[in-house]
C-alpha cells in the first residue's frame, strides 16, 4: 500500500537522523567505559582468614578511633565534622557500616596504603603532600593477619541491610551535598525554630565547605540532579574508578561493593528522579487509553470513507 | 436594532446572534479538501494538536516556574519535578513536544517541497509557514533558556554572540540583547517574556494567517492536479460522493486526521514516558555555571543543520552562509522556475535536487552535533557547500523542466 511505503520513508529518515545525533554522536563525544563489576582486580585478595574478636582488639590498639567514630560500638567521633575537617581537610567517616558498604579487598588495601587504594597518589605523595590517614604499620604480629582481623571486625559490626540513604551518606555524603534531600556535608539540615540557629548551622556548613575546597581544590558538586545529568551508567563507572572518566580528578576511588553501589544509585534516583515509578505506571495507562482512541478513530474514519471511495 | 424571533433551541439562539450555522458550513462542512491525499496531509492537524499540548502544558508550568537566576533551576527540577503533583508529566510533555514539533514541521515542509505545494497561487501558504518556522525556532530557543541549566546558559552565550556579526564586532548590540555583559537576570527575564507572551502571540496570529492563506488556492493533492472545487463540491452535495474529487473538511478529512493524530500521540507519549533524554539534554540538569564551560556546546537537534553551515567556514563567510541558510527557504517559490505542480518523482532533475537536499540536511544535522574535528569538519564543510550549491542551482535546473 502506497501510504505504508510513504510512512516507511518518513520513519527511515527520522531514525537515521536520530541515530546520527544521539547514539552515534554520543559514542564519539563520550567514549564508553565498561564497569568491572566492582571487583577491584588491581588490589590483592585477602590471604588470611580474619577473626572479628581479635580484630576488635587490633582496631583499638591500631589507633583507628583517634580519628574515626564507630557509633555502632558505642564510640562517638572524637571530633565534630568541622574540627575534623580543619585538621584533615575532610571529616573521616564513622566506620559502623564500613564493613557492608565497602569491599573487603578495598578495606584491607586502604588500611595498608590508603592513598594507593583510593587512587589519589597524584594529589599527595607525588606532589610532596602527606595523605592525612597514615598507613597501618602493624601492632607487632603478622600484619596481613591483623588487617584481616580488622576487616572481619568491621564486617561483624556492620548492618547487613543498610538503606540506600545510609549507603550514600557513608560513601559520598561527607564531600557531596544533596540539597534536594536536605543533606549537607556535615549531616542532614535540621528544622530550626529560630533564624539565628539556622544561620549558625549554615555558617558551619560554609566553614566545612571551605576546608573541603582547600583540601580538594574545588568544592565537590551537589549531587541532587546527578542521576539525570550523568545517568546511571556514568555514575556507576565513575564511582568504581573516577580516573577512568575524569583523569586527574581529586575524587578518590570510593571502593564500594557492587551492592552498595546499587544502593547509592537508588538513593540518587530517589532524590533526582523521584517520580520514575509513577512515570511508568501513568505511562502504561496513557498507552492503553491511546490504543483505544486509535481504534475508535480508525473505525470512525472507515465508516465515513466507505461512502467516499 | 435588528429584528429577532424567539429562538426554539440554544443552537438557534446562537445562530441568530453569531451565525454559527454559516460559520460551521464555511469553516468545516463546506470547506473542501481534495480526496486524493495521503497521511502527510494530516501533519497540519498534528502540528495544531502539538501546539495545543505545548500551550496547555506551558500554562501549568508557568504557575510554578520562577524566572530568577537563583530560583529558576530549582523551581523546575525541585518544585515542578518533585513537589507538584504531575508536575513531572507536564514538564516532560512540554519538553518532548517542543522537540517533536520540529520533527513534524520538517516533515510538513518536505511534504510541501516534494509535492510542489508552494507555487502557482500557493506562495503565501509557503511564506506564512516559513514565518511560523522562524517564530517556532525563536520560541524553542527562548524556552530552552528558562531551566537555567548549563546548556541554557552556554547556548544563550553562543547564540547571542552571533549578533556581534563577526568582524563588525558589534559587542554593544550583543550587550543590548543580553541586557548585561553575560547572560544574567536581565537576560533570563526578557527571554521569559518572549517565551510566554510575545512569541506565542505572534505564533497564534501566524497560525491564523497560515490557515487563511489556504482558503483561496486550496490544499494541494498527491498529483498536483488542478481541481475545479465548485464543480466537484456540487457533485458531492448532489450525493455523488464516490465520483467527487473533494471531501468535506469535517467530518471526512477530520476523521482521517484524527486517526493520524492518534498514531502520532502513541509515538509522542511513548517518548514522554520512556525515551525523553533526546529532548531533555542531560547536561541541562547541571545548574548554569558561568565559570565552567561544557566541553561540547551544541544546540538541540533541530538547529544542528544550520549550526553546521556556520561552523566549517572562517568567521565572516560562516556568518554569511548561516544568514543565507536562515532565509533561503523563503525564496523557494521564486527560485523554482518550473510551472509544474507535481510530485518531485515526476519532475526530472528536481527529483534528484529534492533527495540530495534531504540527505544533505541530515548529514549537516549529524555533523553539527559531532565535535568539529578531523573527518567530521571535512564532511561538514562539503555538506555546507552542497547546501549552498543546491540553492544556487535550483533556478537553472527547474527552468528547462518539461511540462508534465
Amino acid at each position: 500500500m502506497k501510504e505504508l511505503k510513504i510512512l516507511g520513508v518518513v520513519v527511515f529518515f527520522t531514525l537515521l537522523t536520530y541515530w546520527g545525533v544521539e547514539p552515534y554522536a554520543h559514542s564519539v563525544m563520550h567514549p564508553h567505559v565498561e564497569s568491572d563489576g566492582f571487583k577491584y582486580d588491581d588490589l590483592p585478595a585477602l590471604t588470611k582468614k580474619g577473626d572479628a574478636q581479635r580484630g576488635a582488639q587490633t582496631f583499638l590498639s591500631a589507633g583507628c578511633t583517634g580519628c574515626h567514630g564507630v557509633k555502632a560500638a558505642g564510640m562517638p567521633a572524637p571530633m565534630d565534622p568541622n574540627a575534623a575537617a580543619a585538621s584533615f581537610g575532610v571529616n573521616p567517616p564513622d566506620l559502623s557500616n564500613a564493613g557492608s558498604v565497602y569491599d573487603e579487598k578495598f578495606l584491607a588495601a586502604l588500611i595498608k596504603n590508603p592513598e594507593h587504594a583510593l587512587m589519589v597518589e597524584h594529589k599527595f605523595s607525588k606532589m610532596g603532600r602527606a595523605y592525612p590517614m597514615p598507613a597501618f604499620y602493624g601492632v607487632g604480629g603478622d600484619k596481613d593477619q591483623e588487617v584481616a582481623d580488622i576487616v572481619a571486625y568491621l564486617k561483624s559490626i556492620a548492618k547487613k541491610d543498610v538503606t540506600p540513604k545510609e549507603a550514600y551518606e557513608l560513601a559520598c555524603g561527607r564531600c557531596h551535598a544533596m540539597h534536594y534531600d536536605n543533606w549537607t556535608q556535615i549531616g542532614e539540615k535540621p528544622k530550626f525554630k529560630h533564624k539565628k540557629d539556622e544561620l549558625l548551622f549554615e555558617a558551619k556548613v560554609l566553614e566545612y565547605q571551605d576546608y573541603l575546597t582547600k583540601y580538594l581544590g574545588k568544592l565537590p558538586p551537589d549531587l541532587s540532579m546527578y542521576i539525570r545529568s550523568r545517568g546511571e551508567h556514568y555514575l556507576k563507572t565513575f564511582m568504581e574508578n573516577p580516573q577512568n572518566l575524569l583523569h586527574g580528578t581529586a575524587m578518590p576511588r570510593v571502593g564500594v561493593t557492587a551492592e552498595a553501589a546499587e544502593k547509592v544509585i537508588e538513593h540518587m534516583a530517589d532524590v533526582g528522579d523521584a517520580k520514575r515509578h509513577e512515570r511508568t505506571s501513568v505511562g502504561v495507562k496513557v498507552m492503553i487509553y491511546l490504543f483505544i482512541f486509535a481504534i475508535l478513530a480508525y473505525l470512525w474514519k472507515q465508516s465515513l470513507w466507505r461512502e467516499l471511495h | 436594532m435588528a429584528h429577532f424571533e424567539k429562538a426554539n433551541s440554544l443552537e438557534e439562539w446562537l445562530d441568530q446572534r453569531l451565525a454559527i450555522k454559516t460559520l460551521r458550513r464555511v469553516l468545516a462542512e463546506e470547506y473542501w479538501i481534495p480526496k486524493n491525499i495521503n497521511f502527510l496531509w494530516a501533519m497540519g492537524m498534528v502540528l495544531a494538536v502539538t501546539f495545543g499540548i505545548l500551550l496547555v502544558s506551558g500554562i501549568f508550568l508557568l504557575m510554578y516556574y520562577q524566572p530568577n537566576v537563583k530560583l529558576a533551576f530549582d523551581s523546575v527540577n525541585y518544585t515542578i519535578m518533585k513537589e507538584v503533583e504531575f508536575g513531572w508529566l507536564w514538564r516532560h510533555m512540554h519538553a518532548v513536544a517542543a522537540s517533536v514539533v520540529f520533527l513534524i514541521i520538517y516533515i510538513h515542509m518536505f511534504t510541501g517541497i516534494y509535492y510542489g505545494s508552494y507555487k502557482k497561487g500557493r506562495e503565501m501558504i509557503w511564506i506564512s509557514g516559513m514565518l511560523l518556522f522562524v517564530t517556532f525556532s525563536a520560541e524553542a530557543f527562548s524556552g530552552y533558556m528558562l531551566p537555567w541549566g548549563q546548556m541554557s546558559y552556554w547556548a544563550g552565550m553562543v547564540i547571542t554572540n552571533l549578533f556581534s556579526l563577526g568582524s563588525l564586532e558589534l559587542n554593544g548590540l550583543v550587550e543590548w540583547i543580553r541586557g548585561d555583559y553575560v547572560p544574567g537576570q536581565a537576560f533570563l527575564d526578557r527571554f521569559f517574556m518572549l517565551h510566554v507572551l510575545l512569541l506565542p502571540l505572534v505564533i497564534m496570529a501566524l497560525i491564523g494567517l497560515h490557515f487563511g492563506t489556504l482558503r483561496i488556492p486550496h490544499v494541494n493533492n498527491q498529483d498536483g492536479e488542478e481541481i475545479d472545487f465548485d464543480a466537484e463540491a456540487k457533485k458531492y452535495l448532489a450525493g455523488n460522493k464516490k465520483e467527487a474529487k473533494v471531501i468535506r473538511f469535517a467530518n471526512d478529512f477530520m476523521s482521517k486526521d484524527m486517526f493520524v493524530v492518534s498514531i502520532f500521540l502513541i509515538f509522542y507519549f511513548y517518548l514522554v514516558f520512556w525515551h525523553f533524554d533526546f529532548a531533555m539534554d542531560p547536561i541541562n540538569f547541571d545548574p548554569a555555571d558561568g565559570l565552567k564551560t561544557p566541553p561540547h556546546i551544541y544546540p538541540e537537534w533541530y538547529f544542528l543543520w544550520s549550526y553546521e553551515i556556520l561552523r566549517p567556514f572562517p568567521k565572516d563567510p560562516g556568518l554569511i552562509a548561516f544568514g543565507f541558510a536562515q532565509v533561503i527557504f523563503f525564496a523557494l517559490p521564486f527560485l523554482d522556475k518550473s510551472p509544474n505542480v507535481a510530485p518531485a518523482s515526476r519532475r526530472g532533475a528536481f527529483k534528484y535536487w529534492f533527495w540530495i537536499l534531504l540527505v544533505d540536511m541530515i548529514v549537516l544535522t549529524v555533523m553539527g552535533k559531532l565535535p568539529p574535528q578531523g573527518i567530521y569538519s571535512t564532511i561538514g564543510l562539503v555538506a555546507a557547500v552542497v547546501f549552498i550549491g543546491l540553492w544556487v542551482a535550483l533556478p537553472f535546473i527547474t527552468k528547462n523542466e518539461k511540462a508534465v
